[in-house]
C-alpha cells in the first residue's frame, strides 16, 4: 500500500519491541463486542490509475461553468485566478503544515496571514481583521454573536437583503444560542426602513451591500442611526471585489465586516471550501472570534510573528470562549493573499472596473430583452431581472441552449411566490462580449 | 528608514550582526520583508485590459480614496512566498508528531482530483441536472461514512471539526425539544478538546467537567452521579486524548441511555479505530469525523477542513440542510425544512459542505480501501506503542499501556531538572522535528502528546526515539542552558508571546499612520 511505509518485518521487529505478539493485542481494551474482525463491505485498495479514471468519471458527469457561458453568483463567483496562486499554495511547506503553534517553525504561515490580516482590514477599511472563518454565513452568524457580546444585548435586526444562506445561518446560531432575530422580508424594489426597528434592546443591524439583488448603498446613515441607539452596524459582503469599486464598510462607519472572500484566489469548488474575512474596530477587537496573529520580537530582538490574544480562544478560555472555531481556512486565506498581493492597488481597482463595466454592458443587453425589466440600476457587477414567466424554468431551458444564465431566485426563496420571475445575474471579468450577446439571443428564445 | 530595514538593521548598520553576516540572511535562512514594505508604486502582478466603455451605475456609491494596497510584481511575488514557505515546517519535510491532530502524508492524488474542472469549476447553485457528478461524490463519501462508523446518517456540511461540534450538539438539543424535554447541562470529558465546552456553550447549554480516575478514563461512578434529568448530552472523545481507549464506553453509553441522554464522542481519533471499530457498536449517537485528519486532507497551515457528523437513527431527522437525496430523476438536494428534511435544524454554512475536501478523502478512501483503512489504523497504533514502548524508561508515561494512535508522557522525568516541557519541545526543534503537543491534555502535568500516524516509518521513529532519550538524559545531567536557549537553528528564536498580547499590532500600517483607538 503506497501510503504505509512499513514492511512485515518492520512490524514484527516493532511488536518485540513492544512485547506483543500481534498488532490485535494492542487493541486488547476494545470492548469484544465491538472489534471487527474482517474488513467491511467497502471496495479494496486501488491504484492511482483506477482512483484516477472512477472519479474523472464523476466529474465529467458535471457541467464546469467554464465550459459555457455562465452567469452565476448569489454568493459565489467565477473569476480569473492567476496560475501562481494554486501553484504557491501546493507547495508541501504550506499545504501540509498546521496551524502555527510552534511560532519558531511556523514563520511563513505567520507572516503571511499577518499580511492577509492586513489586506483584509485595508480593502474594508476597518482596524483589525482576524486570520479567517469558514466561510462568509458563518462570519455573519459569529459578527452577529460579537455584537451581542459587546453591547450585552440580545436582538438583531436583519436586512432583506442579506444573502438567504446567512439569513438561515444566523437564524440558527439566534435559535440555540437564545438571541431573537427580526428579518426584514426580502424585496428588490423597495428600501427598507432598518432604522425604525433598532431599540435599546437591538445590539446590531446587519446589511448587505451590494446586497442579495445586487443593489449598492451607502449605510452611513444608519450607521448613524445604529450608533445613537447604541447598536452596532454589521456589514457583509458577498463579492469582495466590490471593495475595489464602491466605498468600503469602515468609511460608512461599520462596526464589524463580515464578509466571503472566494472571489479573490479561490474556484468555485460547488460552493467550498471557501474562506470567511472578519473585520472589526481596534477597541472591539477583544471580543472577536477567530485566531489572530501579532508582531512581535524575538530573543535576539528580530522582528517575527505569533498567535496572539488567545485568551479569547476555547483552547484556553474553553466554555467561556468567543467562539468554537479552531480550525478556519487558512489556505484559502493563503491564496487570497497571493491573488490580492498579485493586483495591488492597480490591479485590484481595475478587476473591480472590468467587473462593472462587463456587468453594465450585459444589463444593457439583457434589458433589451423583449418583456425582461432590470429591477435595480445602482448595482456593481450583479443584478436583478424580472422576466415575464418563473425563472428556474428559464434557466432549465437555457441550459439545454448551453447557457448557465444566473441564479432564479426562487432557488433560494421557494416559499415565496412573488420572487419566482426574479433572475439574478453576475457578469465578471471573464465573460466575453460573445457570450454575453448568446445570452442575449438564447434568452429572446425561450421567453 | 521604514520597518524592515528596521528589522535588519542589526545587520547591517555596524557590520556583523546576530546572523553573522551583511545581508541579515544566513545561507538558506533568507530574511524577507512584509509585502507591504516591497510596494512601489507603478508596479502590478497582473495584466488587465482597458475596461470597455461603460455606463457607470455606482454613483455616489463609487470608492474615493486609495485602498493602499502596494504594487508587486510577479517574479517579486513568487520569491517572496517561495521564501516564506520556507520558514515553515510541514509533513512534507519531516515527522510531525503534533497529538490529536493526524497529522499524516497528504497525497497528491487527492490534490489533482479536487482540481479537475468538473469538481472545482462548478457553482453551487448550477441546475441540480449539470451537478449530478458532485453529488454523487457526496453520496458516496456519506456512504463511506456510514459503512465505516455503523451509523444510519451523515450530515455532510459541518466545515470543520469544531463546526461538526456545532451540528452535533445542535442536533441534539432539536431531538429533545422535539420530545418536549427542557435539558440544559452537558458534562464534558474533563480531558477533552477546548472546542467541546467551548460548543456546548455556543449551544446555551451549561457545562459541567466529567473527571477522570486515576487510569486516564473517565470516572464511570462519577459520571453516574452527575447525570440526571437535566443531562442532555456527554461528550467524549474515545479514544481519548490521553490515547487510551476508554474500556467502560459501553457502560458509559448505557448509563447516558438509560438518563434520557444522548452520547455525543469527538472523532478527532477516529484514526486509531478506522476499519477496525464502528462508534455506532460502542453506543455512540453522535459524532463529527475530521476529514483532515483520519481522511488526510491537508491541514493546509489551519484550514479549511471539513467535519461531516454520523447521526443515530434518533437524531437523523434533525440534521441540518441542505439533504443530498436520490430522487426519481437523479441526486436532487433539500435545502428546505419540508417533506423528509421537515424536522432539519436549520443550516449552518453557505451552500452545501466543503466539496473540495470531500473529493480529496474519497479519493484517499478509495485508494486505502476497506483493506487498507484497517490497516491504517494498525500501523498507527503500533507506530504509537513502538514511541511509548521505546522512550517509557527514559520519559515518564502517566498511564499503563497500551495506548491507541498517539503516546502520552508527563513532566516527571523532568523533575528538578529545571528543564520543563516547553524547553524540551523546543530543544527538538533543533534537531529538526515539529514538536508533540504541549501541556494537553490537561489532567496530566506539563503533558508531551506524540501521535506518529501510519505514514512514518521506523527508520523516522528510530531517529525521533534516539534523539528523545539524548535530550532526556541531558536534561537529568542538568544541561539547563542549552534547553533554555532553544532553538537556536531556526529563522527565529523564541518569541515574545506575552509582549504580543500585551499591545498588539495584528496589521502593517504605514509609519505615519497613528494607529485608531486603543484596545479595550
Amino acid at each position: 500500500m503506497r501510503y504505509l511505509p512499513l514492511t512485515e518485518v518492520e512490524r514484527r521487529d516493532m511488536l518485540a519491541v513492544i512485547g506483543v505478539p500481534t498488532v490485535d493485542a494492542l487493541f486488547r481494551d476494545v470492548p469484544k463486542a465491538a472489534w471487527c474482525s474482517e474488513p467491511f463491505d467497502l471496495p479494496p485498495h486501488q491504484g492511482e490509475l483506477q482512483v484516477e479514471r472512477a472519479l474523472a468519471k464523476l466529474a465529467a458527469q458535471n457541467v464546469p461553468a467554464g465550459s459555457v457561458p455562465s452567469f452565476l453568483g448569489a454568493g459565489v463567483y467565477r473569476h480569473h485566478v492567476p496560475a501562481t496562486v494554486d501553484h504557491i499554495i501546493q507547495r508541501g511547506e504550506f499545504m501540509t503544515s498546521y496551524t502555527p503553534y510552534q511560532p519558531e517553525v511556523t514563520q511563513g504561515t505567520l507572516q503571511y496571514l499577518f499580511e492577509f490580516q492586513t489586506q483584509v482590514a485595508l480593502i474594508t477599511g476597518m482596524d483589525v481583521a482576524n486570520a479567517s472563518m469558514y466561510d462568509g454565513a458563518s462570519a455573519t452568524a459569529e459578527a452577529v454573536m460579537m455584537a451581542n457580546r459587546v453591547t450585552r444585548r440580545a436582538r438583531a435586526v436583519i436586512s432583506g437583503g442579506l444573502h438567504p444562506h446567512y439569513r438561515e445561518t444566523t437564524a440558527t446560531h439566534a435559535h440555540f444560542a437564545g438571541f431573537t432575530v427580526e428579518q426584514f422580508a426580502p424585496n428588490p424594489s423597495a428600501d427598507e426602513d432598518l432604522a425604525a426597528s433598532i431599540d435599546d434592546k437591538t445590539s446590531c443591524v446587519v446589511v448587505q451591500n451590494p446586497d442579495f439583488f445586487g443593489k449598492v448603498r451607502d449605510y452611513s446613515a444608519l450607521a448613524a442611526a445604529a450608533h445613537a441607539k447604541g447598536a452596532l452596524l454589521v456589514v457583509v459582503v458577498n463579492e469582495i471585489v466590490s471593495l475595489g469599486a464602491v466605498i468600503p464598510p469602515g468609511e460608512m462607519g461599520a462596526d464589524i465586516v463580515a464578509a466571503e472572500g472566494q472571489s479573490i484566489g479561490n474556484p468555485l469548488t460547488f460552493g467550498g471550501p471557501h474562506v470567511g474575512l472578519f473585520a472589526t474596530r481596534d477597541k472591539y477587537v477583544r471580543q472577536m472570534p477567530g485566531r489572530l496573529v501579532g508582531q512581535t520580537v524575538d530573543a535576539d530582538g528580530r522582528r517575527g510573528w505569533v498567535l496572539t490574544l488567545s485568551t479569547r480562544e476555547q483552547h484556553i478560555r474553553r466554555e467561556k470562549a468567543t467562539s468554537n472555531i479552531c480550525t478556519n481556512a487558512g489556505l484559502c486565506a493563503l491564496a487570497f493573499t497571493i491573488h490580492m498581493s498579485l493586483l495591488g492597488e492597480t490591479g485590484f481597482v481595475g478587476l473591480a472596473e472590468l467587473n462593472h463595466a462587463h456587468a453594465s454592458i450585459l444589463a444593457d443587453k439583457l434589458a433589451a430583452v423583449p418583456g425582461v425589466k432590470l429591477l435595480n440600476d445602482g448595482f456593481f457587477n450583479e443584478f436583478t431581472l424580472a422576466l415575464p414567466k418563473p425563472a428556474a424554468g428559464v434557466v432549465e431551458a437555457l441550459v439545454a441552449k448551453g447557457v448557465l444564465a444566473g441564479v432564479p431566485v426562487s432557488r433560494l426563496y421557494p416559499d415565496r411566490p412573488e420572487l419566482a420571475n426574479l433572475l439574478l445575474v453576475a457578469a465578471t471579468e471573464i465573460n466575453t462580449e460573445a457570450d454575453m450577446d448568446e445570452f442575449a439571443a438564447k434568452l429572446q428564445e425561450v421567453l | 528608514m521604514n520597518e524592515w530595514s528596521k528589522a535588519i538593521s542589526n545587520f547591517t548598520t555596524d557590520g556583523l550582526g546576530v546572523s553573522g553576516t551583511y545581508s541579515g540572511h544566513r545561507g538558506l535562512q533568507i530574511e524577507e520583508p512584509l509585502l507591504f514594505e516591497r510596494d512601489s508604486e507603478g508596479r502590478c502582478g497582473v495584466d488587465l485590459p482597458e475596461p470597455p466603455k461603460a455606463r457607470n451605475r455606482l454613483g455616489a456609491n463609487a470608492r474615493k480614496g486609495r485602498i493602499g494596497l502596494p504594487g508587486i510584481s510577479e517574479p517579486e511575488i513568487v520569491r517572496h512566498f517561495t521564501r516564506l514557505s520556507q520558514k515553515n515546517y510541514a509533513i512534507d519535510t519531516g515527522l510531525y508528531p503534533l497529538g490529536s491532530c493526524t497529522m499524516k502524508h497528504n497525497p497528491r492524488l487527492n490534490e489533482k482530483m479536487a482540481r479537475l474542472p468538473g469538481f472545482a469549476d462548478i457553482h453551487p447553485l448550477q441546475p441540480v441536472s449539470t451537478v449530478q457528478g458532485a453529488l454523487a461524490v457526496i453520496d458516496q463519501l456519506a456512504h463511506w461514512l456510514k459503512v465505516l462508523t455503523g451509523m444510519p446518517a451523515v450530515a455532510m456540511s459541518p466545515a470543520a471539526g469544531a463546526h461538526g461540534e456545532l451540528c452535533g450538539m445542535m442536533a441534539i438539543r432539536a431531538a429533545h425539544d422535539a420530545k418536549g424535554e427542557t435539558r440544559n447541562k452537558v458534562l464534558v470529558a474533563e480531558s477533552a478538546h477546548g472546542t467541546n465546552p467551548a460548543t456546548a456553550a455556543a449551544c446555551g447549554f451549561t457545562v459541567e467537567a466529567v473527571p477522570a480516575n486515576a487510569r486516564g478514563r473517565v470516572d464511570l461512578a462519577a459520571m453516574k452521579a452527575q447525570l440526571g434529568p437535566d443531562v442532555a448530552a456527554v461528550m467524549l472523545t474515545n479514544p481519548n486524548t490521553c490515547g487510551l481507549f476508554e474500556t467502560e464506553i459501553r457502560e458509559i453509553a448505557d448509563a447516558v441511555h438509560a438518563a434520557g441522554a444522548y452520547f455525543y464522542c469527538d472523532g478527532a481519533n477516529f484514526n486509531a479505530i478506522v476499519g477496525r471499530v464502528r462508534p455506532a457498536d460502542l453506543g455512540v449517537d453522535v459524532m463529527h469525523i475530521n476529514l483532515h485528519k483520519t481522511f488526510s486532507t491537508p491541514h493546509g497551515g489551519g484550514g479549511p477542513g471539513a467535519g461531516p457528523v454520523v447521526l443515530a437513527a434518533a437524531l437523523a431527522p434533525f440534521a441540518p440542510l441542505p439533504w443530498v437525496v436520490h430522487g426519481r430523476n437523479g441526486f436532487e438536494v433539500l435545502e428546505k425544512a419540508e417533506g423528509d428534511a421537515a424536522q432539519a435544524f436549520g443550516r449552518l454554512k453557505g451552500f452545501h459542505g466543503q466539496m473540495g475536501m470531500f473529493v480529496r478523502a474519497l479519493a484517499y478512501m478509495m485508494s486505502h480501501g476497506a483493506d487498507g483503512l484497517r490497516q491504517v489504523a494498525s500501523d498507527a497504533v503500533l507506530n504509537a506503542n513502538y514511541i511509548l514502548a521505546s522512550l517509557k524508561d527514559d520519559m515518564s508515561a502517566p498511564f499503563e499501556g497500551p495506548c491507541m494512535h498517539e503516546a502520552l508522557f508527563d513532566d516527571r522525568f523532568l523533575k528538578d531538572t529545571g528543564v520543563t516541557t516547553l524547553d524540551m519541545a523546543k530543544a527538538l526543534i533543533d534537531e529538526g522535528f515539529h514538536p508533540m503537543t504541549m501541556y494537553f491534555p490537561l489532567v496530566v502535568h506539563g503533558a508531551l502528546l506524540i501521535e506518529p500516524t501510519e505514514t512514518e516509518s521506523k527508520a523516522t521513529l528510530d531517529r525521533f526515539i534516539g534523539v528523545l532519550k539524548a535530550l532526556a538524559a541531558e536534561a537529568k545531567e542538568g544541561k539547563v542552558e542549552k534547553f533554555r536557549a532553544a532553538p537556536t537553528l531556526t529563522p527565529r528564536r523564541r518569541l515574545d508571546e506575552t509582549g504580543a498580547a500585551r499591545q498588539p499590532v495584528l496589521r502593517w500600517r504605514r509609519p505615519e499612520e497613528p494607529a485608531r483607538d486603543a484596545a479595550e
